[in-house]
């Protein structure tokens, strides 16, 4: 079955008849753009993404396999997407698979996992990653069904604030995934409580 | 319109049921005052706070305005990505839509995210009915399943619950939970409930959600969350079934700018929240290859039509309404008996239910004004209010009602001030009595004749031994 014509032309017909007619105009006096150049960006980045009980280092291009290697010490196997580059997982000793779509869940959920990804963009205001199914990010279920999750962001994907990430984002209609802090909940007397369904191990290497 | 926003109880009668609950009102006292104090340490870190909430009202606003135009492209978009558009235009017809497409797949078990419109629409009994079973996996509304009770906060739907309780929950309902270990650390209980959902995640077949915004321009869904079971739904099922009603649609996407920076510091008093998803039909080899979008009328367009009321359509769900209600803080969700409780609650299930169903509910407020400072796209709920108690006084006018027999009664009292100072007097004689009854609270359920027309919709409080005007003359006769 798809949509029934008679729902569909009777809900259109009640907004219009119910429809507000005066245009809106939606003013936008926020801030739209980045603050001045000089906020130190990668020190907030990190405040903030230590603030939501991630991980983070701090590296050059030089130290990045053996930063990467250092978080990834104790995982059994790596996954890691078509797109990220051979040095990153230069110093991981265990067996590495490179997904190609054929990676199944139950492979994904094996003990010691770990998948190594890079980032679209980072908000430093409010300690977010967002993946944007790119090639060093691949699939989503990939920094899903993993316990733990490294993620490599380079000094030059990080802005400000949100507008300005969304603004960098190539094709918006690519599955898009908003990532601060590991997987946490509220629901406990309205504290926050990390650790429930996502990677409980969230890292990140931030790379200049 | 039909569902799960028509209260079964008149607020008076339920408020006086929960208010007796202690520990329902610790645990509410404890949660929202955490949360308030969260909310506003963040809010205060945004020196363009109000600027972000103008613009929120507008775009809604903006929306409302287009609607029509912004369906059409909406699901034109999102249909040439790949996704199945329906509409519905009620409850039950939205349940027999998303029923039929789950009969459709044959499997009998589906994952659901939180989502205020399944809640409304009764999907989850609805789909019961004929044998399909939905796990919910939001971790509050999971507690909320298992006890068999109904949720209580558009947010946190087990905020009644404190972890003790919750403890107890996990340990007599959940068989995959060893009883004599499981403590009431927070973590732990987290943990119990990722060990009791994992497999189902890994192997459902038919996720079910929400959605908090659906970008017109696009065709684009997107859900805000923070467990991770999110997008375990939205990501691992071969088929995805979204329920969302048609006032969730933004424009654009570069409209996200502004509700992602309301929403979570309203929510959950975070800088964002830890998971949001987006996505736009289907992706070839990422995530759901069936996706459905079930755009649901049910009482909306009657809200559209009221100048006044039709605001509560820009409401996002964040909550921040009822963790600010002085209301909603002692009496608890379930005194409105709707999904939709507190000050929202109030003001959307009258108007989405139609008239005469939930009228009481437009007086359970004390017109304080928190709720509307607290709004990130600024409803002016107090007036929506006002203006509900207004067209129901009007709409029953030359029917006896209770409020309209104490309005008549009051305006003849008041209008003449012997009369009041009279009826007052003999309210203090009544009320000496029930001084001792009526302790710390000073607050009187019933009043003698004729302010008795009064209390019979409100508790007053008690008369003082002597008013201001006594007062007055007294110390100026001298
Ligand atoms: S009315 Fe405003 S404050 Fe209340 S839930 Fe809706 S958006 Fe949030």
């Amino acid at each position: 079955m798809s949509t029934r014509p008679d729902a569909r032309a009777e809900v259109l017909r009640r907004v219009r008849a119910a429809q507000p007619t005066a245009p809106v105009r939606v003013p936008r006096d926020y801030a739209a753009d980045d603050g001045p150049a000089g906020v130190e960006l990668v020190d907030l980045l990190v405040d903030r993404l230590e603030d939501y009980k991630a991980a983070v280092r701090r590296c050059t291009a030089d130290a990045l396999p053996a930063v990467v290697g250092e978080y990834l010490a104790g995982a059994e196997s790596l996954v890691a997407p078509a797109g990220v580059p051979e040095t990153w997982l230069s110093s991981f000793e265990g067996p590495v698979a490179r997904d190609s779509g054929a990676l199944t869940v139950a492979d994904l959920d094996a003990p010691g996992v770990a998948v190594l990804t890079g980032c679209a963009v980072a908000i430093a205001q409010t300690g977010t990653l967002i993946l944007d199914a790119g090639p060093d990010q691949g699939r989503r279920l990939l920094t899903l069904v993993p316990d733990h999750h490294v993620c490599v962001v380079r000094v030059d994907q990080i802005v400000e604030r949100l507008p300005a990430a969304l603004r960098r984002l190539a094709d918006p209609t690519r599955p898009l995934t908003m990532i601060s802090g590991p997987s946490a909940t509220s629901d406990i007397e309205l504290n926050r409580v990390e650790g429930v369904h996502g990677p409980r191990r969230l890292e990140v290497v931030i790379v200049s | 319109m039909s569902g799960n926003v028509v209260t079964r109880l008149p607020f008076p009668v339920a408020a006086r049921r929960e208010l007796g609950d202690e520990q329902l009102r610790r645990n509410l006292r404890k949660a929202t005052h955490t949360i308030r104090d969260k909310r506003l340490r963040v809010v205060g870190e945004v020196p363009d706070w109000e600027p972000l909430r103008v613009a929120g009202a507008a775009i809604k606003d903006d929306v409302l305005a287009r609607l029509p135009d912004l369906l059409e492209q909406f699901e034109a978009a999102a249909t040439a990505a790949g996704a199945t558009v329906h509409w519905a235009r009620d409850a039950e017809e939205a349940c027999a839509v998303v029923a039929a497409l789950v009969q459709a797949t044959g499997t009998a078990e589906v994952v659901k995210v939180k989502s205020m419109a399944t809640q409304e629409i009764g999907l989850n009994e609805a789909l019961e009915a004929v044998g399909i079973h939905a796990v919910e996996t939001d971790l509050a509304e999971l507690i909320v399943q298992l006890a068999e009770d109904t949720p209580s906060h558009i947010l946190v739907p087990a905020i009644h619950y404190n972890r003790t309780q919750i403890r107890d929950i996990f340990a007599s309902k959940m068989a995959d939970v060893d009883a004599t270990t499981l403590t009431d650390d927070p973590p732990a209980l987290a943990e119990a409930a990722r060990r009791h959902l994992r497999s189902r995640f890994l192997s459902t077949k038919v996720g079910i959600s929400g959605a908090n915004f659906a970008i017109a321009s696009t065709g684009t869904l997107a859900v805000v969350e923070s467990e991770g079971n999110g997008r375990m739904c939205l990501t691992l099922p071969e088929t995805l079934i979204s329920v969302v009603g048609i006032e969730k649609l933004l424009p654009t996407f570069a409209d996200l700018e502004v509700f992602l920076q309301l929403l979570p510091r309203s929510s959950t008093g975070e800088r964002m929240n830890p998971y949001t998803s987006l996505w736009t039909g289907v992706t070839p080899g990422d995530g759901p290859q069936t996706v459905h979008i079930v755009l649901v009328d049910n009482g909306r367009t009657d809200t559209l039509a009221d100048p006044v009321g039709r605001q509560a359509l820009r409401c996002i769900r964040c909550s921040a309404c009822l963790n600010v209600c002085p209301v909603y803080e002692r009496v608890g969700g379930h005194a409105y008996g709707s999904v939709y409780p507190g000050p929202i609650g109030a003001i959307l299930s009258p108007q989405m239910s139609g008239e005469g169903a939930n009228r009481t509910l437009p007086y359970a407020s004390t017109l304080c004004g928190a709720c509307f400072d607290a709004c990130p796209v600024r409803i002016d709920i107090p007036q929506v209010l006002v203006h509900l108690r207004q067209s129901g006084v009007d709409a029953a006018r030359g029917r006896p009602s209770a409020e309209r027999t104490a309005m008549r009664t009051m305006s003849y009292v008041m209008r003449d001030r012997r009369r009041y100072a009279a009826a007052l007097r003999a309210a203090r004689r009544g009320a000496a009595p029930l001084r001792m009854v009526a302790g710390r609270r000073g607050a009187l359920r019933r009043l003698p004749w004729p302010l008795s027309a009064w209390t019979s919709v409100r508790d007053a409080p008690l008369p003082p031994k002597q008013t201001f005007r006594e007062w007055w003359a007294r110390e100026h006769s001298s």
